[in-house]
């Protein structure tokens, strides 16, 4: 019995893992800048740019207040474009990228805006460029902080990635549904609950441990 | 060394505030070695003014002179080339808590581009100087108030600056390591004719440190001269208080304690 659960429960959890670490690399990479950009472009910042603090508030946010599960449906023309498929572990990507962007862009400014602004103003007093107040003050100063979003994150995406398997996304979730709800298979399902846990459980005490051993505020 | 020509600082209108006008025609002049003090109290404009000098705050009129160049003329591109030249300490340290002593103080040899062994040879002997030689890898937050300023101070002088600019650096420290911290700073004056601009609004650092002080009132600088003299015979009514207020507890007790009998 648990011998035929196991390589399903295996390979659905190795999918998950997949789809939250791709999703989560490439929105990092686009929703980083971004929320850099959020907590330094104000009136007298560092990257002054009223116009995108303007614009890019109210789009954020929009974007945030779309329910998952109909962002997931609502983009499939743009999943199969990018993609080549709407079905799948790989197209289940494209709608956790897309609602990870703003939800770390957020996260991201709120860790930069975290850091001292004497420290902003030392850096240039010592002749920093901005991009050097970013690269040398803001990131290393913002790690900790950096760090527990980015766990938060991880952990919500690892909930999202549940939710795709309703779309074919493939993944715990898919397995769940397919198995446990559609084929009234209670064990699975509580196999597939417990799997998530343990995940999630893992995916926080590395997230707590990595950023412990970046805070030197507290030794 | 220095020299302010007439500078003006307004700050714009916004939402519900009318323009504040922080400095209003200040003028003055440090010299080569000099230890120039700027004496005032909170909302004088002694920030403002200091951060002038490293165009932090850009002047709205007038202009500012660091070793004979006008600065206010620089396009913003080539600011952070001129301030690798004025070294600056504050009042709050604002030391990285993600870096070590030693390197907080590579940090502005870093910015520069400075390879390792430029940096090396730059701060390893600083860090003897202002006494933190057994501190070199330790955090920030493992240090005392007196040790942290002793990093800012030694930061600021590892791009070996021609001016070192003071903002308030022992008004978070108590007074023994007050003491100390303006002691450090008389020795680096001396051995590296350092000139240095210390703003504060503590009477004693302005006694013990500096050559020469200006008193500051609402963005005017209404007395300056010799700091002996100035302490000796005050002009200004403004200063008189502000010497008087060294002994002026009692006075403001009695005036309590006689509100007290009317009630």
């Amino acid at each position: 019995m648990l011998s035929a659960i196991l390589p399903l429960l295996l390979n659905a959890t190795l999918e998950t893992l997949y789809m939250v670490s791709v999703a989560l690399v490439i929105s990092l990479l686009i929703g980083g800048p971004l929320g850099i950009l959020l907590a330094t472009s104000r009136r007298g910042e560092l990257f002054e740019a009223p116009l995108f603090q303007l614009i890019a508030g109210p789009v954020i946010n929009a974007a945030r207040s779309i329910p998952f599960i109909i962002l997931a449906v609502a983009i499939i023309p743009f999943t199969r474009l990018v993609a080549g498929t709407s079905i799948g572990t790989s197209a289940a990507i494209v709608p956790l990228t897309v609602a990870a962007v703003p939800f770390l862009a957020r996260i991201v400014e709120g860790a930069v805006r975290e850091v001292d602004s004497g420290l902003i103003e030392a850096a240039q007093a010592m002749g920093a460029r901005p991009w050097q107040v970013v690269a040398k003050v803001l990131l290393p100063e913002a790690l900790p902080g950096l760090i527990h979003g980015i766990t938060l994150a991880a952990v919500a995406m690892i909930g999202y990635s549940a939710m795709v398997g309703a779309v074919g996304g493939g993944g715990l979730g898919d397995l769940g549904i397919r198995y446990g709800y559609q084929r009234f298979r209670p064990d699975m399902m509580i196999a597939v609950v417990i799997t998530l846990i343990v995940v999630v459980q893992g995916v926080q005490m590395l997230g707590d441990w990595l950023a412990r051993k970046a805070d030197k505020r507290n030794i | 060394m220095i020299r302010l020509s007439s500078v003006e600082k307004t700050y714009p209108a916004r939402r519900g505030t009318p323009p504040h006008t922080a400095l209003k025609g200040v003028s003055l002049s440090v010299g080569k070695g000099e230890i120039f003090g700027i004496i005032g109290r909170s909302g004088a404009g002694k920030s403002t003014l200091l951060r002038t000098i490293n165009l932090l705050e850009r002047p709205t009129a007038g202009t500012v002179e660091v070793e004979g160049r006008d600065v206010t003329a620089l396009p913003t591109r080539d600011l952070p080339l001129f301030r690798r030249r004025i070294g600056m300490v504050f009042q709050h340290f604002n030391l990285l808590s993600s870096r070590t002593v030693y390197d907080n103080v590579a940090l502005p040899l870093e910015l520069a581009g400075a390879s390792k062994a430029e940096i090396a040879a730059a701060v390893d002997p600083l860090l003897p100087l202002v006494g933190l030689a057994d501190k070199r890898d330790r955090y920030p937050a493992e240090l005392s108030g007196g040790q942290k300023q002793r990093v800012g101070i030694a930061r600021a002088l590892s791009s070996s600056p021609q001016v070192l600019l003071c903002d308030e650096v022992t008004s978070a420290l108590d007074p023994e390591t007050t003491r100390q911290i303006l002691a450090l700073l008389k020795t680096i004056n001396r051995r590296l004719n350092l000139t240095m601009v210390v703003i504060t609004h503590e009477m004693d650092v302005v006694r013990l440190l500096c050559d020469r002080v200006a008193v500051m009132d609402h963005g005017e600088i209404i007395e300056t001269g010799v700091t002996a003299d100035v302490f000796a015979n005050p002009a200004h009514p403004v200063t008189q208080s502000m010497l008087h207020e060294l002994h002026s507890l009692d006075s403001l007790i009695d005036a309590d304690l006689s509100a007290e009998e009317v009630l």
